[in-house]
């Protein structure tokens, strides 16, 4: 099980955060004005990386926050967690 | 080839068993093939398999970054049935099981082949509708799939708790009897062995590190660690690694990957007759042939390439498992593992052309693909030497995701995801 630092309870163990997939996805702000295309890239297509991903969790049976992460895919090791709005000092892109 | 029979074991016997040849070659990479395939697991071998036998490509080679069988075929849980709810999926899985049925046969293998019937609990009165809706679907697509109440269950598989003691009774279960498991690695082997025999390169430790495309887009080859191999087809078949060999040819794949646990226990004497599984629980479980209760536990929460995964996981599917079976309460855990599974937002297989000329794609399996390695190998084969899909994997392409035409499995499928 992993130790997951919440930004803002600290370390926690797993089975109380809830996943929320790659961060950084944008919800169009004019859906309707999408081809299909973009559409169906922003509902399903994902980096995936093997990697530095970042990815949105929330502390579900926490404190209830989402927060962002950037960890190793391969390593499963975090390097940071940041909360909203807060940019990590590596940008968080994967 | 030297053909596997009764005689050539007697043959082989008489002569201390030193005159076995190795299976297959371990050639190096020649510079241009006419077709390559990554990975070589199961469903990769076995497209180069059908690739050679039905459409008469033999110069092809499959290319692994690691040692054949070495992914997710030999990490399974051996199970193989098609009760899936969707016309689309059924055909698929069917057209596997059909082949499976054939296969030691068809490769002079023996894989193995065990249809010992596959048993899903209902444990809620939701459990019951969603499985005669799917033994009704099953039936009207030539699939078999029956009801039974607990008590028939537990004539079939007497190691089931039918107590309604239970947190979770069994009310009955739907019983696909043409289900069953087969030997995993005999079928990376069979296939191998057999490919092998009509030409095709298989070459190990052999990683591809990019794919080359010409002026126009369209494919020309691989850089790979053990140099530059040309092709004017490359057929993509790298489970959960395919999000990052198709990033090589700058496309994003609508898949993530999970780690898949599985764990076996020490071997017994043979007390469990069928395939066991059921989703409201989330455990499966069934005995191989050397004893051990091969036991499927579920993915876990996060995308990772670990290939191992979080201890509570297969905690709470050992828990499932006391709680239906209580005689394997004092059982022991031997060894347990994970694989990295490619899972798509409708946990349906992608077997398909991509935007790219002579790049194709089979992915997508997620937790269950085992089962339909020769029928998706088949098709695949048919895909790639035709450039255009068979009838049976027609649907399951990319731009379905993009079109809307998703083959829901994911709400529907025979088993939890």
């Amino acid at each position: 099980m992993l130790l997951i630092p919440c930004p803002w309870c600290g370390l926690r163990p797993e089975i109380e955060f809830s996943y929320g997939g790659e961060a950084n996805i944008a919800r169009p702000a004019d859906p309707a004005a999408l081809t299909d295309e973009e559409w169906g890239a922003f509902l399903y297509l994902r980096t995936n990386p093997k990697g530095r991903h970042a990815e949105r969790w929330r502390h579900a049976n926490g404190c209830g926050r989402f927060f962002n992460a950037v960890r190793d895919t391969v390593s499963d090791f975090f390097e940071t967690t940041t909360k909203p709005g807060e940019l990590p000092p590596s940008g968080g892109k994967s | 080839m030297q053909r596997f029979s009764a005689l050539s074991l007697f043959r082989q016997g008489l002569s201390g068993h030193r005159g076995w040849r190795a299976q297959w070659r371990s050639p190096e990479p020649k510079a241009a093939y006419d077709a390559l395939i990554i990975g070589a697991g199961g469903h990769g071998l076995g497209t180069a398999y059908y690739l050679a036998r039905e459409h008469g490509m033999r110069n092809i080679a499959v290319l692994d970054r690691g040692w054949l069988g070495g992914g997710n075929t030999g990490r399974n849980t051996t199970i193989i049935r098609s009760n899936y709810l969707f016309d689309e999926s059924a055909a698929l899985y069917d057209h596997a099981v059909k082949l499976w049925e054939g296969l030691s046969q068809t490769l002079n293998y023996n894989v193995m082949f065990s249809p010992r019937g596959v048993l899903m609990l209902a444990h809620t009165v939701h459990d019951v509708q969603v499985f005669q809706r799917h033994i009704h679907a099953n039936r009207l697509n030539g699939v078999d799939n029956e009801w039974l109440s607990a008590e028939e269950a537990k004539a079939y598989c007497p190691p089931i708790e039918i107590g309604r003691h239970l947190r979770y009774p069994v009310i009955g279960a739907a019983l696909q009897r043409r289900g069953g498991t087969a030997r995993h690695d005999a079928v990376a082997w069979g296939f191998a062995r057999a490919a092998d025999a009509m030409g095709v390169d298989i070459i190990e430790n052999c990683a591809v590190t990019a794919i080359h495309r010409d002026a126009a887009g369209a494919v020309t080859g691989v850089e790979t660690t053990r140099g530059t191999i040309r092709a004017p087809k490359v057929g993509v078949v790298a489970a959960g690694h395919t999000s990052v060999v198709m990033a090589m040819a700058g496309l994003r794949m609508p898949l993530e990957s999970y780690p898949l646990q599985a764990l076996v226990s020490e071997p017994v004497k043979p007390v469990f007759p069928c395939v066991v599984m059921s989703n409201t629980i989330h455990a499966y479980i069934s005995q191989s042939d050397k004893g051990e209760l091969v036991i499927g536990a579920g993915t876990d929460a996060y995308t990772s390439y670990s290939q191992r995964g979080g201890l509570h996981i297969s905690s709470h599917t050992l828990e499932a498992i006391c709680e239906l079976f209580p005689m394997f309460r004092r059982m022991r855990m031997l060894r347990n593992w994970g694989g990295i599974v490619d899972v798509t937002p409708d946990r349906s297989p992608i077997i398909a052309k991509t935007s790219v000329p002579g790049l194709y794609v089979n992915s997508g399996w997620g937790t269950g693909g085992f089962k339909a390695t020769p029928g998706s190998a088949h098709v695949f084969a048919w895909t790639m030497a035709k450039d255009e899909p068979h009838r049976i994997n027609a649907p399951f392409t990319i731009e379905r995701f993009r079109d809307g035409l998703l083959i829901d499995e994911a709400a529907a499928a025979a088993v939890a995801h």
